[in-house]
Order: structure tokens, then sequence, then C-alpha cells
């Protein structure tokens, strides 16, 4: 931008005007140049202050055709919250919006707790969040789109292969230390979780932990991928995220012998599940209510199911 | 022509002060929306408390204070003598050809975003550090490490130019008394530079401790009390980039007021930073 500017103040006044200007060849012009401009400065100051209303009114045009720009697509509905729902939401919004060409769909990330206080105070018309709602929250109206089920992740070469659920809470409490007690290489073990306030660690605490707390010499990433790759570069590490973003590079660990896939799921066997809600003021109306709908369409919810999500029509997750 | 110089002058006046008081309203905000948690909890708690749970109401942030030092004080044990030497060697030793490209290139330095440092950090040290002297890799050693390049440019600009401001007489008179060119480095400029590579370096730890998006990819930010270079350890800045999405109610003010805290940090740097270079001019 300042390059932009002093080229602009430079170029109309060409080579001469320039020389003129700065190897001043009277004496006294240096003399008095400390005051104002001298005489042969004056274009200079014409060019500057032109400039500089020229600058104002393109910026002020600008903001102009931007307020513009922007209530002509009010008619959009933004739906913000959980970055665990967050890809999803895209990935439907995308679709709805491909349907009807009309609408605009904003998808925000900032956390189901944000996201809850922006559908209170009307700041988003669609909340999302990964957790179920606190008691202070149970007036506003929920809908659970899918399901999502939590995997603990290992490295690929960790010999392990199966957990039961109070060893993996004695390993997150810090009190199983090293892997060799459970029957592996004598290396500790490095525990990986999110942070403070994560919809996954909400989530984990309650399924797992229970009344006991995440050790404090777990490290701490800030979402599911952050946790994936440092499980996937540590061959002690063990971690949790969303059992649609297991990939090839992590290993998922069965818990009591119990598999993590859609039939355990789907049957109960599983029990590391979490709804993902969608959550509005009252019962949604107009672009809120139709973008709903389609949500839960057989189409979009074969769409979360291919995206390793835990659809909410029973028949589907059969498939 | 006198009317619209006047008004240029106001519009100038008007912008450069606008930009003060953005200051001024950060400061505000940071101060309001922190400071209810400290009286709640009381400072002494706030500071010197040893435990950080949010959800159970715990808002210790000594382990934190405690790793932004270990961090800073690891990046300065690596970065002073490697900034040194450089400043050196650019200012007394380097024939002018190398000298070309040697600087743009150590400012090239301060440009790179600190994500990429962190990502190079997390893909090349981390692997290293995990394989060769164990742990969970991501580690102050690495966050120091990364951290001492970062502020190599700071120290190295800064301690240059107050090297360059030396009279020339420094040097004529100790190379006229016989002493040699190593002795004139060591003995006499380095001693008369002395409050401007002191404020350089003053300069870099802020720098260091400010640092958040680098440290949250490569420190592994576990809240703990940090015993060894090896372990994990989470900063007062990466506190609270890595919480601040899903914080509300007190623990976002927790968040606010690790932000007093730092802010008290870098003033008292800057203002330290500031005096030193002020007395080498005068």
């Amino acid at each position: 931008m300042d390059k932009n500017i002093s080229t602009k103040f430079q170029t109309p006044n060409s080579k001469q005007m320039s020389r003129h200007e700065f190897n001043p060849p009277h004496p006294p012009l240096v003399k008095g140049g400390g005051g104002g401009f001298g005489h042969s400065n004056f274009g200079f100051g014409i060019c500057l202050g032109f400039g500089i209303w020229r600058l104002g009114f393109l910026s002020l045009l600008l903001v102009i055709s931007m307020t513009v720009g922007c209530q002509r697509t009010k008619a959009g509905i933004t739906v913000a919250g959980s970055t665990s729902v967050e890809p999803f939401a895209e990935l439907l919004a995308e679709e709805y919006m491909s349907r009807h060409s009309e609408s605009h769909i904003y998808v925000q990330g900032g956390g189901s707790t944000a996201g809850i206080e922006a559908v209170i105070s009307h700041a988003a018309n669609i909340g999302m969040s990964s957790r179920t709602l606190m008691e202070t929250e149970k007036n506003l109206y929920a809908v659970t789109i899918a399901k999502d089920a939590i995997a603990i992740i290992l490295h690929p070469k960790n010999p392990i292969q199966d957990f039961l659920l109070d060893q993996i809470r004695e390993v997150w409490a810090g009190k199983i230390k090293s892997w060799k007690e459970l029957g592996g290489a004598p290396h500790p073990i490095v525990l990986v979780t999110r942070e403070e306030g994560s919809g996954t660690r909400e989530a984990f605490q309650r399924f797992v932990m229970g009344k006991e707390d995440i050790s404090l010499e777990a490290l701490v990433q800030d979402s599911n991928g952050a946790v994936r790759q440092v499980v996937a570069s540590n061959p002690n590490a063990i971690g949790y995220i969303s059992l649609g973003l297991v990939n090839d590079n992590v290993k998922a660990l069965k818990i009591s012998g119990v598999e993590p896939n859609m039939t355990n799921i789907d049957n109960g066997r599983y029990t590391l599940v979490r709804p993902f809600l969608f959550v509005f003021n009252e019962e949604p109306v107009g672009e809120a209510k139709s973008f709903l709908e389609f949500v839960l369409s057989p189409l979009a919810q074969k769409l979360l199911l291919k995206e390793g999500l835990v659809p909410v029509l029973p028949k589907l997750a059969q498939e | 022509m006198q009317f619209k110089e006047k008004i240029i002058e106001k519009t100038f006046l008007l912008i450069a002060l606008s930009s003060i008081s953005i200051l001024a309203l950060i400061t505000f905000f940071i101060f309001e929306e922190g400071f209810p948690l400290i009286l709640k909890i009381g400072l002494k708690a706030f500071l010197l408390g040893e435990k950080w749970i949010p959800s159970k109401g715990l808002f210790g942030i000594f382990p934190m204070i405690m790793s932004s030092f270990w961090v800073t004080f690891g990046a300065l044990l690596l970065g002073i003598p490697l900034g040194l030497a450089c400043t050196i060697f650019l200012s007394e030793l380097i024939p002018p050809s190398v000298g070309i490209l040697l600087r743009p290139a150590m400012q090239l330095l301060a440009a790179i975003p600190s994500v990429i440092y962190g990502f190079w950090g997390l893909i090349v040290l981390i692997p290293l550090i995990q394989n060769y002297l164990g742990g969970p890799g991501l580690s102050i050693l690495a966050g120091s490490l990364v951290l001492s390049f970062m502020i190599l440019p700071t120290i190295i600009t800064i301690s240059e130019d107050s090297l360059k401001a030396l009279p020339p007489s420094y040097k004529a008179g100790a190379l006229a008394l016989g002493a040699t060119h190593w002795q004139t480095i060591w003995r006499v400029l380095i001693p008369a530079a002395k409050s401007g590579i002191v404020a350089s370096i003053i300069l870099g730890m802020g720098r260091a401790i400010g640092e958040t998006m680098a440290m949250i990819m490569i420190l592994g930010n576990a809240v703990k009390m940090p015993t060894s270079f090896l372990d994990s350890a989470r900063t007062l800045t990466t506190n609270i980039g890595i919480e601040m999405g899903y914080a509300s109610g007190d623990h976002r003010q927790a968040l606010f007021a690790t932000g007093i805290v730092l802010f008290f940090i870098i003033m008292a740097l800057n203002t330290l930073a500031i005096f030193l270079s002020r007395r080498r001019a005068h």
C-alpha cells in the first residue's frame, strides 16, 4: 500500500520535477526548507493533496459498495459453533446452496459454547454443538443431526489392540505411566488431549474419565487434526479424536473387544458416542427450517455417513 | 495553500491519534475483562497457583509464568552468543561483497511468518529430539531452539546499529595504541556499545515471550511445572491462544487476566530497553 502511494505521488511529477526538488540548485531553498515548503515545492504539495483526496474518495466508494453488497446478501443464514461439526456443516451448506442458488449459508467455527451463545444473542441463526446442552441451556430447541463416535488412537506400530475402559481411565489419569504395564515395550506413555472447553474433551471426560481428572502431564493440542498429527509421529503416544477423522496414519483401539465401527455404534455396543446438535432459539422457520429439513433428509444423511458420522436415520446406518 | 497545509496536518494528527487510541482501547478492554477474575480469586492464587483446571474453577498460572521464562531463557542462551557473533562478523570482519548478500538474508529471517517456524520445528526438530534425546519431542528445548532463530534478526540489527553509531575515533585510537583488531572489538567496541546490545537482547526477549503460534505447535502445551528442557510446557501466550476458542464465563476472564500479566511483563521489558538505549544516546 505504502509503495503504491509513493509511486502515485512521483509518477505524475515525472523526472524533471523531482530533479528540480531534490537537487535544488538554489541554496536559499535549502535554508528555508525548515519552515514551510519552498516555491518550487508548490506542485508537489498539490499533488500530495490530490493524492489524499483521491484516496479518501476511493476508500469511501469502497466502503459504500461493500455495505450495498452486504445488504443484498442479507437473506442468508449464519451457522456457528463446534469446530468438530464445522467441516460437516460446510459440506452440507455447499450441497444445500448448489440446490438453492438464491440462499446463502455462512458456516463459522468458534466452539460449541460460542455457537450456543451466538444463538442466544441472535448473532447466529443456528448453533452447532458437539456436546449435550447444559441445564441452563435446556430452553433452547436442539435437533440431533448425526452422531459421532470418539476413537482412542495409537501409533500404527504400537502392538496393543485392545483396552478395557478402566485401563483407558487409569492411563489418562496418569496412574499407568509405561506401556510395559499394559504388555508393551518399556517406554513411557505420551498422552495427547484436547484443550479445556473442547466438545471432544468434554465427551471423553464424560464417557471415560467420569470423576477422574485427565493428567496434567498430558500434551494439549487444539484440534482433532493436531492430535492425530502428534500420535502419528510418536510411537508411544495415545490420543482421542472423532472416528470420522481416523486415517491410515493412526490406529483406532478396540474397547473391551468392541471395534469402533458403524455396526457396533448402531447396536449400542460401542458406547463412546456423542450427538452433533443444531441449536435454535425456538422452532425454526423459513430458511433455517428448510436447511434443517435438508440436513435431516436421506440424501444429506447419506453424505454424513460417507464422511464417517453415524446418521440419525436408522435405515441408512444398516446399509 | 496555508489552509490546505493545516488540513493535511490535522488529518495526519487524527490518524496518528487513532492508532494510539486503539492501544488505549485494547489496554482498557483487557483490564476490564480480566481484572474482575483476579479480584475474585485473589492475586496470589492467580499468580502463584500451580493448578490450571478451568472446569473446576482452578486458575493458577504459575506453571505458565515459569514455562515462559524457561523457554525465553533457553532462547537467549542460544540466541545471544549466536547473535553477538553474527553482529561482530557483520560489522567488523565481513568482506563487503559478502555483506551485500548476508545482511538482507538475515533480515529475511524476520520476515518469515511464525507459523512457518512452528511447522518447520514440528516436522524437523521434534522427530530429532524424540529419537535422540527421548521424551515426547514437543518440548521446551524445541521451543527455545526455534525462538532463538526468531530473535536473531532483532538482536543483530539493533546491536549492529549501536556498534556503527560509535565514534570512529574509538577504533582508530585502540588500533593506534597497538591493540590487535580482535582486542579492539572485544575490549573497546563491544563495551562501548554495551547498552545498545543489552537493549537489543531485551527487545529480543520481548519477542520471545510474546511468540504464540510457533509455540502452540511445538511446545506440547501441557500445563505443569517444567522440570527439564525435555518437558512439554505451556507459556502465557499459548495458554490464551489455545483455549480462547472454547472459553466462556470465568474461563474467558482468566484468559484475559493472563493477558494482563503478559502486558506487565512486556511493558517492563520495553521500558527497560528504551531506558537503556536512551542512556546510550546521551
